[in-house]
């Protein structure tokens, strides 16, 4: 099996303001993206050979791509619950590298603001046919399946639920702080560590602060072949590692699983870094976008991405290892939490994120010289999850 | 010799007090508490828990199910049915629903013990539930409370023999409900009394104790049936009864509990009962049923496992608001979630037995014993991935404890905010379900856990019924 490493690049990226865009549909979202992306890899929509879109509610088939007005080419919609987004780009960078076609374009799209509900509709139940097939009746919100590790982590490593409130409230804040300098984050505001700790409880012990944004938003990236990637720009990013790994329930059905990590997070993570040759994580990544869906997750992805060891995530969270200035930032965009959660665009959204960083075009939230960077994207949840790992780099 | 050769009996832990009611409309309270079920009960769930534990108590497995009741939740579809799939009764079993009248409990038990006489049926339990209710502020709502009984009657192993058995049919209009009608309606107490309850009930009495040749002395215990208190005293002088034999109705403690009343009654009876003693059972409405039983020797075997004395004492009260919204008085705002699909009705049949008796199946070749979250199929193992090689495997009589959960507050529920998690069975295998009947104050990692049949979120339509994991008190 051969590695993907260094054989596709990408030239160009786009990413909408997310937020609740009331004033823009899937259309606008989709066109706002695509041409950002195309006109910053200097190609006209003429150019692209090939084209994925990853949305979970937003559409059903690949004609939701229409109003790109692509025209005749091969399209194709994908779905792999909040890990769409990065299901997108595989789609577009295995076609790149297989030779189907040379320059393709991956984007991810989700409207969730005109659902008329404040949370995510859908199945209350994960992998919960629509038409009701495959019900039995339990209801549970998403909150209370991330709540699980929270509970579990907190009792497996003897924090108080005080302790464990707190732990977890420094996330929010470290996104919160990260997102507050970023122009296209849903959230700009800074939040304290009393704030988070005693806002109103969604699912124990996650509050209200500790839940990712429900968001509008759109985001693209353009692949080519890695060999032409400098015909395009002087600084295309290279894919190093493409890992999606996926579950079969084995959490939620055997009592071996303990709750306090995800396998399927492990697996994907193991799999990309393998691909780039990544023997050391937390030297060798200089920064990770994961999947922070709520701030229980993020704990447990620290252990599960081999960035902390197992129990000591907290450690690193009080050294600052993870804010920006820290020696391994982590949603230096803010975040799912800070950033919003438009699901089909998310996975996108976060290599957009180390895309700019990797060509030193973050901002003020530029961190120090970057090399390669980590984009983790859940689907599902514990115990039930599909993970996907997707590492650049800016040097090949 | 047949008889009674089981039973088993179901309170519901919630408890609302007379003097909430009456301090929320400004009138007098009748005194005492009543028992009311979950936001998550009705008598079809209450009678599947009360036919568990008479099954349990059982020394030879049921056979047939008749259940009674006048509030059973479908017009149309036999609940006795639900009930039998619910505990794995055989296909083959034959089940009737008893309805419409508060007698139809004792009739029930004579549809069942002729069957068993004949030899038509060997162990036959009898079920009865209500939740009935009475219109907001009026005498009925603080007395009527919710409950099930179950009686298991056979000819092999019997702990109470029925010797005799007298019934009147009578037109007489009491208690009623059109189709129309949510709240029991009733007729003038003075003629009710005069015209109808007492000349029903002294005549079956004394005609019991003619054809039988006894007096009221020959009984340890008596149990009458009454719509109130005052009735039921009343009743016991004028049939000559000390009011030591007289075996209390308990609706102080739990209320009247409409069919399931008179068994209750029975089962605490048979509780203080010694081998020999006689009790005179007696029931009303629309005529009368009563019968004569004789305690057996076999009786000490189940006496200590109902353990009514001490549930009657248990409960954790609930205030006159959460009452109006469980019985679905009052319309609260619906939780944070979206409304959920209609369950299919095929997919339902299909998962038939993992919906009613909580089957999973155990791997052949590793032995893990799995259920699967969602009820699909399993046919490839979760464990060592061996395809369709399964033996059946029930999830529902396994105690279990709380590996992790969540405190949620946007799990769809009328007693918010819900509480959800992952369980584990002993002997192996997990599941995510809900929790009911929980002490927030007490949920903690570890704690046990038994499965519990129970009314799920649902929308316009069928009744979703399933499981969920309950603490062990």
């Amino acid at each position: 099996m051969e590695s993907i490493k260094d054989k596709v690049a990408i030239i160009g990226m786009g990413c909408t303001r997310f937020g609740e865009r009331w004033d823009m549909g899937v259309e606008d979202l989709l066109v706002e993206a695509a041409y950002e992306a195309f006109e910053d890899a200097g190609i006209q929509p003429a150019d692209i050979q090939a084209a994925w879109l990853g949305t979970v509610f937003s559409g059903v088939t690949a004609i939701t791509m229409s109003p790109l007005g692509l025209q005749y080419i091969p399209m194709t919609r994908v779905e792999n619950m909040c890990a769409t987004g990065s299901e997108a780009l595989r789609g577009a960078a295995y076609a790149v590298a297989s030779g189907a076609c040379d320059i393709a374009l991956a984007i991810g799209v989700e409207k969730l603001k005109d659902s008329g509900q404040t949370g995510v509709k859908g199945p209350a139940i994960v992998g919960d046919n629509p038409d009701g097939s495959s019900e039995i009746g339990s209801g549970f919100s998403a909150p209370a399946s991330f709540a699980y590790l929270g509970t579990r982590y907190f009792h497996q490593y003897g924090l108080t639920r005080e302790q464990g409130k707190r732990l977890i409230a420094q996330i929010a804040v470290k996104n919160h702080d990260n997102g507050s300098l970023n122009p296209k984050a849903h959230f700009h505001n800074r939040l304290t560590v009393e704030q988070v700790v005693s806002a109103p409880i969604v699912a124990w012990p996650l509050g209200l602060y500790d839940c990712c944004g429900v968001s509008d938003g759109a985001a693209a990236a353009i692949v080519v072949r890695a060999d032409m990637a400098k015909t395009f720009r002087p600084d295309p990013i290279y894919i190093k590692g493409l890992a999606i790994s996926v579950g079969a329930r084995q959490g939620v059905m055997r009592q071996d699983y303990d709750y306090v990590h995800i396998e399927e997070n492990v697996r994907a993570s193991k799999m990309a870094y393998s691909q780039a040759g990544i023997t050391n994580p937390r030297k060798e990544i200089s920064l990770a976008e994961v999947h922070d869906c709520f701030t229980t997750h993020e704990l447990i992805l620290y252990e599960d991405l081999g960035f902390s060891p197992r129990g000591q995530a907290g450690e690193d969270i009080e050294a600052g290892t993870f804010a920006l200035t820290g020696d391994l930032p982590v949603n230096t965009d803010g975040g799912l939490k800070c950033f919003g959660h438009p699901l089909g665009a998310s996975g996108l959204r976060m290599m957009y994120e180390i895309y700019k960083q990797l060509q030193q075009k973050a901002g003020p939230r530029q961190i120090g010289n970057p090399r390669l960077g980590l984009a983790h994207n859940l689907g599902g949840n514990a115990g039930m999850g599909i993970a996907s790992c997707v590492l650049l780099g800016n040097e090949k | 010799m047949a008889g009674i050769t089981s039973m088993g009996v179901y309170i519901p832990m919630y408890r609302l007090a007379c003097e909430e009611i009456a301090g929320m409309w400004g009138v007098r309270a009748t005194g005492g508490k009543k028992a009311v079920a979950g936001y998550d009960e009705d008598p079809v769930t209450m009678a599947a828990a009360a036919v568990r534990e008479c099954i349990k108590n059982d020394s030879l497995p049921p056979e047939s199910l008749f259940f009674a009741s006048t509030t059973a939740p479908y017009q149309e579809k036999m609940s006795a049915a639900i009930i039998a799939n619910s505990v794995g009764l055989n296909q083959k079993s034959i089940t009737a629903d008893f309805a419409n009248s508060l007698k139809s409990g004792t009739t029930a038990l004579k549809s069942a013990l002729d069957a068993v006489k004949a030899g038509s049926a060997g162990r036959v339990l009898v079920a009865a539930a209500d939740c009935r209710l009475g219109l907001p502020r009026g005498r009925f709502e603080q007395l009527f409370g919710d409950a099930a009984a179950a009686l298991a009657i056979g000819s092999e192993g019997v702990i109470a023999e029925i010797e005799s058995f007298r019934s009147i049919t009578s037109d007489f209009t009491a208690l009623w409900r059109t189709r129309a009608d949510r709240f029991v309606k009733s007729g003038e107490t003075r003629f009710i009394d005069t015209q109808g309850y007492f000349p029903i009930m002294q005549e079956i009495t004394s005609g019991l104790l003619e054809d039988c040749n006894m007096k009221p002395a020959d009984f340890s215990r008596v149990i009458l049936p009454a719509f109130d208190a005052r009735q039921h005293a009343a009743l016991a002088g004028k049939l000559g009864f000390e009011a030591s034999q007289v075996q209390d109705p308990l609706f102080t403690g739990i209320g009247h509990t409409g069919t399931a009343a008179t068994l209750i009654m029975l089962i605490a009876a048979m509780e203080q009962a010694r081998p020999g003693d006689r009790i005179l059972l007696t029931n009303y409405g629309d005529g009368a049923d009563a019968m004569i039983i004789k305690v057996t020797e076999a009786v000490s075997g189940v006496q200590t496992a109902t353990r009514l004395t001490d549930r009657l004492e248990k409960g954790r009260s609930i205030d006159y608001g959460t009452y109006l919204s469980w019985r679905e008085l009052i319309r609260l705002e619906a939780p944070g979630l979206p409304p959920r699909g209609e369950p299919s009705l095929s997919a339902r049949w299909r998962q038939r037995h993992v919906i009613a008796s909580l089957s999973g199946v155990k791997c052949r070749q590793c032995g893990l014993p799995q259920i699967h979250t969602i009820g699909q199929n399993i046919r490839v193992c979760v464990g060592c991935q061996s395809k369709d090689e399964f033996d059946p495997y029930s999830f529902s009589d396994k105690k279990a404890s709380l590996f992790t959960y969540a405190v949620d507050h946007l799990q769809p529920t009328k007693n918010p905010p819900g509480l959800n998690g992952v369980i584990d069975f002993e002997g192996g295998g997990r599941l995510i379900c809900e929790l009911t009947d929980y002490d927030l104050n007490k949920v903690e990692i570890g704690m046990p856990l038994e499965m519990t049949f129970r009314k799920m979120f649902q929308g316009e339509g069928i009744i979703n019924y399933f499981w969920k994991a309950k603490p062990i008190e």
